[in-house]
């Protein structure tokens, strides 16, 4: 019992992880019309500076977190300028191949100057005590207190880090549906993503939403960078990529361009995820969420959330 | 036309490497001219640009480090001997380029080649020329089927899997074994098929086998969780430390506090782990060298490494170089050659035949060779110790 919780509860936060990084794909996908396949590899910056600041003596850690959100949103919106922006009117087949252009550009970049070979990377929660401690003897289960030594060991744990992954991505994906349907910037995003040509007519700056929301997008990418690398802490050149498709494939499956799809669909490809690895196979988990994935795009061709547009003629 | 461009760019590339040894070969031969003694030209294959350079640049160091000691204790029954050495980037149709060379450059005995899947192809052609061929670390296991032409200095991955078993059942460090591997490398199932064959045969219980693959090697903790329930006390951990490092962290965060023992892929955790070195106090790591081992012939061999190399720390294929010039010497001294002129077919008769009879107090262990070529040696068990926040080997 205490086990399935355990494999629920990383679940969650390994999904909540992806739900984050969903969102990028999902809001870009909504207002562009296009796929960033560059996004994984803006986490491993992301990951990368968090790393180079913390090992710096005098940079605590919310300031190397700060500083890593903010070189992930200005080379989001950099990137846009100068790779996506000018193939706006070109065919959606070369805007996918220069973002494929631009996530090796970012992986050789930091190759070149990291190396190859993975980095050991501190958690932000380092010396933390757990979240939640269970025993076994009839004893309370304690919150945020450190497992004494001479203490039975606990049936369950569940670590800082996991606790933070989950309530961090919570509160930033309401502040996110508050931000886009109350303000004027977020009602904007909705309106370009409805019809790119009518909003220009209503007086709104396409561009300036556009480089907002791979602002906003960049900047998710950097808050799920320091969660994962908190969780799994190694950081390598290759760190963003896998995350990254296991991401878009969470926008897909939660219906690409809705919000709330995505993080239903990163927090579902999380579960699946783990509770495949316990009780099925732990060789398959992967096949076994691909096969969800083709299962539930069979019968509900947009996601779970998607809407289905009719092309009119 | 691809195929085309790489076969005259090979043959090209072949053509330009023969020019500059043409001169070493005639030496070679005028020296041969008296019968004793001469130049024994030992020829060594492996990557030394490429992916895989860090393996072919270590064996080649090793064994040149060997090659320089032996000359100048005077030599092998009045030889000397001579290392010509060529790059393969981890190619098996450049490593049979690279194998005729060196025949073209009047080469005896080769020491090769480094990786597995060239060293296959290179001892095919071995076995058709009857020369006689030591790979240092070719692990897969057709490297020396080939023929009886063909020697090797490390384990086989199932070998080194069965060893493994063998060690835990004799010095009774588990009963009940959990382990995580990656299905998806082969040196990691290799590990995990030959230990699986020896549990099976000798009784030791397997209770969890969990695997992960090189698209998930993040998350570890429902592998964690299931050693963890299934009442494992031992954990074995047959991958490489990348993926170790992760676990280690992971296991101390949820909890589960049995032992770990690891394969040779394990050698390098120290670094890996940096200042969080603590959590790998008291993992045992198999490890046929470890350059920071205690061990004073290990430890002579590292300080003379880095003297040569300017500072570089030798890894477990430099020792392995280093063994197989050392087991070519014995093997040499034991068949009683003294012509460097010889054919290299009636040396590889004799030297292979030897090879059966030598004991060889390598670097790597004492070893004794089969017929079939391969190694027998005590497997060399070290922990990891940590005082103060800094890791080291300690021996068992």
């Amino acid at each position: 019992m205490m086990s399935f919780v355990s494999y629920l509860v990383n679940g969650i936060s390994l999904g909540s992880i992806y739900a984050l990084i969903a969102l990028g794909y999902t809001m870009v996908y909504g207002i562009a019309k296009m796929l960033n396949f560059a996004h994984g590899d803006i986490i491993m910056v992301g990951g990368f500076t968090v790393f180079t600041a913390m090992s710096t003596a005098w940079c605590p850690v919310w300031l190397s977190v700060v500083i890593g959100i903010v070189v992930c949103t200005v080379l989001g919106v950099v990137i846009e300028k100068v790779a996506y922006k000018p193939l706006r009117n070109a065919p959606p087949l070369a805007v996918l191949i220069t973002a494929i252009g631009v996530s090796y550009l970012l992986q050789n970049l930091a190759l070149l100057i990291f190396g190859s070979a993975a980095r050991n990377f501190t958690s932000v929660a380092a010396g933390a005590p757990p979240f939640l401690t269970v025993f076994d003897d009839g004893r309370a289960p304690q919150f945020f207190t450190a497992v004494p030594a001479d203490a039975a060991k606990p049936i369950l744990t569940i670590s800082m880090e996991t606790f933070l992954s989950i309530t961090v991505s919570v509160v930033i994906m309401i502040a996110l549906t508050l931000f886009i349907n109350k303000t004027k910037a977020g009602k904007a995003m909705l309106a370009v993503s409805e019809d790119k040509g009518a909003a220009q007519l209503m007086g709104i700056n396409v561009n300036g939403t556009i480089s907002l929301t791979f602002a906003i997008g960049s900047a998710l990418a950097a808050v799920a960078s320091v969660l994962m690398c908190s969780s799994y802490p190694q950081i390598s050149p290759y760190t963003g990529s896998m995350p990254g498709i296991k991401a878009f494939v969470a926008a897909v499956f939660g219906g690409i361009g809705s919000i709330p799809g995505a993080m239903i669909g990163g927090i579902l490809l999380g579960v699946i995820e783990q509770l495949s690895k316990a009780y099925i196979s732990s060789q398959l988990s992967d096949a076994i969420v691909f096969l969800v994935l083709i299962i539930v795009l069979v019968v509900r061709p947009t996601g779970i959330l998607g809407k289905k547009i009719n092309e009119k003629v | 036309m691809k195929n085309v461009w790489t076969k005259v760019a090979a043959i090209s590339l072949a053509a330009a490497m023969t020019v500059p040894f043409a001169g070493c070969s005639s030496s070679t031969s005028s020296d041969a001219g008296s019968s004793e003694g001469g130049k024994l030209v030992i020829g060594g294959i492996g990557p030394l640009t490429g992916g895989a350079a860090v393996y072919g640049n270590s064996v080649k160091n090793g064994a040149q480090l060997a090659v320089n000691e032996i000359n100048a204790a005077g030599g092998i029954n009045g030889m000397t001997l001579k290392l010509d050495f060529q790059d393969d980037e981890h190619d098996a149709e450049k490593a049979v380029n690279a194998y005729n060379t060196l025949k073209d450059n009047g080469m005896k005995l080769l020491v090769g080649t480094v990786t597995s899947a060239p060293c296959i192809a290179v001892s095919a052609e071995a076995a058709k020329d009857n020369m006689f061929l030591i790979t240092p670390s070719g692990s897969a296991i057709d490297c020396i089927t080939a023929g009886d032409n063909c020697f090797r200095v490390c384990f086989t991955d199932p070998g080194q899997g069965k060893i493994a078993a063998d060690y835990i059942i004799d010095n009774k460090l588990g009963s009940k074994i959990g382990v995580i591997y990656d299905s998806s490398d082969v040196y990691s199932s290799g590990i995990l098929d030959g230990f699986k064959a020896e549990a099976d045969a000798k009784g030791l219980e397997i209770v969890a086998t969990e695997a992960f693959t090189a698209d998930a090697k993040t998350d570890f903790s429902v592998q964690i969780q299931k050693v963890m329930d299934s009442g494992a006390d031992l954990l074995f951990l047959p991958i490489y430390y990348q993926e170790a490092s992760l676990i280690l962290q992971q296991a101390e965060t949820l909890g589960l506090t049995i032992p770990v023992l690891g394969g040779d892929g394990l050698d390098g955790l120290i670094d890996q782990l940096g200042d969080k070195v603590a959590i790998a106090d008291g993992v045992m790591v198999m490890t046929p060298f470890a350059a920071s081992s205690p061990e004073p012939k290990s430890a002579a061999f590292t300080a003379a490494y880095e003297e040569m190399t300017g500072g570089e720390v030798p890894i477990q294929f430099a020792a392995d170089g280093y063994d197989a010039v050392y087991a070519i010497k014995a093997a040499l001294e034991k068949a009683g050659v003294s012509d460097a002129s010889m054919s290299a077919s009636d040396m590889c008769d004799k030297v292979k035949a030897a090879m059966t009879e030598i004991t060889l107090e390598g670097i790597t262990g004492t070893t004794t060779w089969t017929a079939d070529g391969e190694p027998t040696k005590a497997p060399q068990v070290m922990k990891i110790v940590v005082t103060d926040g800094v890791g080291s080997y300690e021996a068992m």
